[in-house]
């Protein structure tokens, strides 16, 4: 163990490990909405996903989406509901089912200086794409000397939903995490959904925005014209001390289900939601291991080479002494998702299995009082 | 300028372009606000499209100096003044990315085209298929030009393609094709495709052409050929002779000829020597655009380090290392 560690050292060289990570910068409070008197507002999140693309497509007349079924129908999950009406059919256009090459026409638009939003009527369609995705959006800034930007923002509805067949229920973010110069975003609460696809419509970087099928109904608080959410930032949802959980997208609210019987039985889990995939908050990510000195990471993507699998190897690697047991993973079982409704519960993360992690990881406590 | 390339030793030979040429007064020649993307074979679209020999023949041999800082390489030159865009190494993959810039010609109510170039190995992508699909049914402002030069590497188009009438297999979009070793029948047919993607919406062009060199340095050019083919090829449809024959047929004196090659030859020996001279770029260059917008993008390397890559198109260093 002594002689690993010595070699880790040598690894990031005389500052040693603590210097290799960088410490989160005093961030500023986020700029709260001045008007206080403002009523808070509720909706959908495809409602709040439509104000996004609403206001962006008002604000800038570059801004473009294209996909299927987006104009005339509205959108499968109502994303884009009646927004043809408002801009017309070449600004939110209505394409074939040729996923290949209207990602490689909205990158082309994109170099020309136009900013689509790509949209993939399920992220799992996508693979059709993935030949423009990487080269086309991910590796045309490099390649042309930093002469063309290709501000895409390429999104759509991926995870498992309730019973849609293995093809339409695929948890892919991490098949696009290791493609230079693309930056992934999982958004999850009705208002960081808004915030985030503002900020990705408004960032010069092709950005990958992973929405969820089962949680475009979640109703909650929404942001208003201005409410921007920085792209990188991780979101703490709960500060704890016991254990941190990284997670991101539908998994929140499984975490969160966990850590409300995780309560009442006496623990104090600390929930960090990703957001960002690529690259990682390490910022945020090694505060919330510093002070925990455990981690359990919750995912939806697959055992083999998940977002949890990529983490994992990041913390291991550069909070080494920060940790008192080795980083622990609930990911979904390496295997196509089952049409069988038993069979699709078995293959994701439960509620359950993360109190039965959490309990085993951070040892016996007193339950809170009745 | 194929026999120039011709003449130059360790890197990839292009075909002969035989050019689009570009005028700025006739609306319906191409000019400089129209755009063209192509694939790996862009090394003449570079010199066309604001690029000189010595930035080309630097990026080919991987230098600061070169079009794309040594980043892109062969396959990758764009010019973004010029409204290049590049330069695909995924032959076909650019095709769908013409039709966006069609598209965007279009959004923008620009009088412009874009062409869009792909060779006939490329010609058997489904992508292009879909493509063609999207730009005839939004009728874009896009030229699909078929550069035929009968070799997909080293299968012979007879041995890719069903049906090697390249010009015809748009189905409901029109296809014209012209003798793309004669620079004159190309820009009579570039000038009537532009009105006509302008007017009516995309039109395909096949310009017949021939390959001398092997597709590239590891391909020696005669396992799937014979060489008296090339040879015939050479003598009777050589491009820059014919544009010779024709000149000295209008009275051009061939002292003039001479003299024109003489300089061209010298040009381009001297851009390479130079070229030869000029440095790599830095390592630091290696993390310089990755992202348009880094921000807190911060990359972790293999040693695991982290490090925060910067955006800078200008390149202003490059007056340092030089």
């Amino acid at each position: 163990m002594l002689a690993q560690r010595q070699g880790m050292r040598g690894l990031v060289g005389k500052a040693g490990l603590k210097a290799a990570v960088p410490r989160p910068a005093r961030m500023a409070a986020p700029a709260r909405s001045r008007v206080a008197v403002q009523a808070k507002r509720e909706c959908f999140m495809w409602e709040a996903l439509r104000e996004a693309l609403d206001e962006e497509m008002e604000k800038d007349p570059a801004v473009c989406l294209i996909g299927e079924d987006v104009g005339h129908y509205g959108g499968s999950y109502k994303v884009s509901l009646g927004l043809h009406k408002k801009f017309g059919d070449l600004r939110v256009l209505d394409t074939p089912i040729c996923e290949n090459s209207f990602m490689g026409m909205g990158i082309g638009a994109a170099m020309t200086g136009l900013r689509p939003i790509i949209e993939g009527m399920n992220m799992g369609f996508l693979l059709l794409a993935f030949n423009q995705i990487s080269n086309n959006a991910g590796m045309l800034h490099y390649t042309s000397g930093g002469q063309y930007k290709t501000p895409v923002v390429i999104r759509g509805p991926g995870g498992v939903g309730k019973q849609l067949g293995a093809e339409h229920s695929q948890r892919l973010e991490s098949y696009f995490q290791s493609i230079p110069g693309v930056q992934l975003v999982a958004c999850s609460t009705v208002h960081n959904s808004k915030a985030l696809l503002k900020a990705a419509i408004r960032s010069d970087n092709p950005v990958v925005f992973f929405e969820h099928v089962l949680l475009y109904n979640v109703k909650g608080e929404v942001g208003g014209r201005d409410d921007v959410q920085c792209l990188e930032q991780a979101e703490v949802v709960r500060e704890g001390t016991d254990i941190s959980i990284f997670t991101y997208s539908r998994m929140r609210y499984v975490v969160m289900q966990a850590a409300a019987e995780l309560e009442k039985k006496g623990y104090n889990p600390e929930v960090v939601d990703l957001i960002s995939l690529k690259p990682f908050d390490m910022g945020t990510i090694a505060a919330s291991v510093r002070k925990t000195r455990r981690v359990l990471i919750v995912e939806e993507c697959m055992k083999t080479g998940g977002i949890g699998a990529s983490l994992s190897a990041v913390i291991s690697e550069s909070l080494f002494d920060e940790l008192d047991h080795q980083v622990l993973r609930l990911s979904s079982q390496d295997v196509p998702t089952a049409y069988a409704y038993e069979l699709e519960a078995a293959t994701i993360v439960q509620p359950s299995q993360v109190v039965q992690m959490v309990e085993s990881a951070v040892g016996p406590r007193m339950a809170l009082a009745a | 300028m194929g026999n120039i390339w011709g003449c130059l030793a360790p890197w990839h030979r292009s075909s002969l372009p035989a050019g689009l040429p570009h005028c700025n007064t006739p609306r319906s020649l191409l000019q400089i606000n129209d755009s063209l993307i192509t694939t790996y074979r862009d090394h003449c679209h570079n010199l066309t499209r604001g690029g000189s020999v010595f930035d080309t023949m630097s990026e080919l041999f991987g230098r600061a100096t070169g079009t794309t800082r040594g980043i892109g390489g062969s396959m990758h030159m764009y010019n973004k003044a010029e409204n290049f865009y590049g330069g695909n190494g995924i032959v076909g993959s650019g095709i769908p990315n013409g039709a966006g810039i069609a598209f965007a010609h279009k959004y923008r109510m620009e009088p412009n085209v874009c062409v869009t170039m792909y060779g006939d190995g490329a010609a058997n992508q489904g992508q292009k298929y879909e493509a063609l699909n999207l730009a005839a049914l939004w009728e874009l402002p896009c030229i699909f030009v078929c550069e035929n030069n009968h070799y997909g590497m080293g299968t012979a188009e007879w041995r890719a393609a069903k049906s090697s009438q390249f010009f015809t297999r748009g189905d409901y979009i029109p296809g014209i094709k012209a003798d793309g070793m004669d620079v004159l029948a190309v820009k009579q047919v570039t000038q009537f495709a532009k009105q006509y993607a302008l007017d009516k919406g995309p039109i395909i062009l096949e310009l017949d052409t021939y390959r001398y060199h092997g597709h590239s340095m590891s391909d020696p050019g005669s396992t799937y050929r014979t060489r008296d083919e090339i040879n015939v090829m050479r003598q009777s449809r050589d491009p820059i002779d014919r544009v010779k024959k024709l000149l000295l047929e209008a009275g051009v004196p061939p002292e003039d000829i001479k003299k024109t090659e003489k300089d061209m030859k010298k040009e381009v020996d001297d851009a390479i020597a130079e070229a030869k001279k000029a440095p790599e770029p830095p390592l630091t260059w290696m993390w310089r655009n990755v992202y348009a917008n880094p921000a807190s993008c911060t990359l972790r390397d293999v040693g695991g380090r982290y490090v925060t890559p910067v955006h800078d198109s200008h390149y202003k260093d490059l007056q340092q290392i030089a």
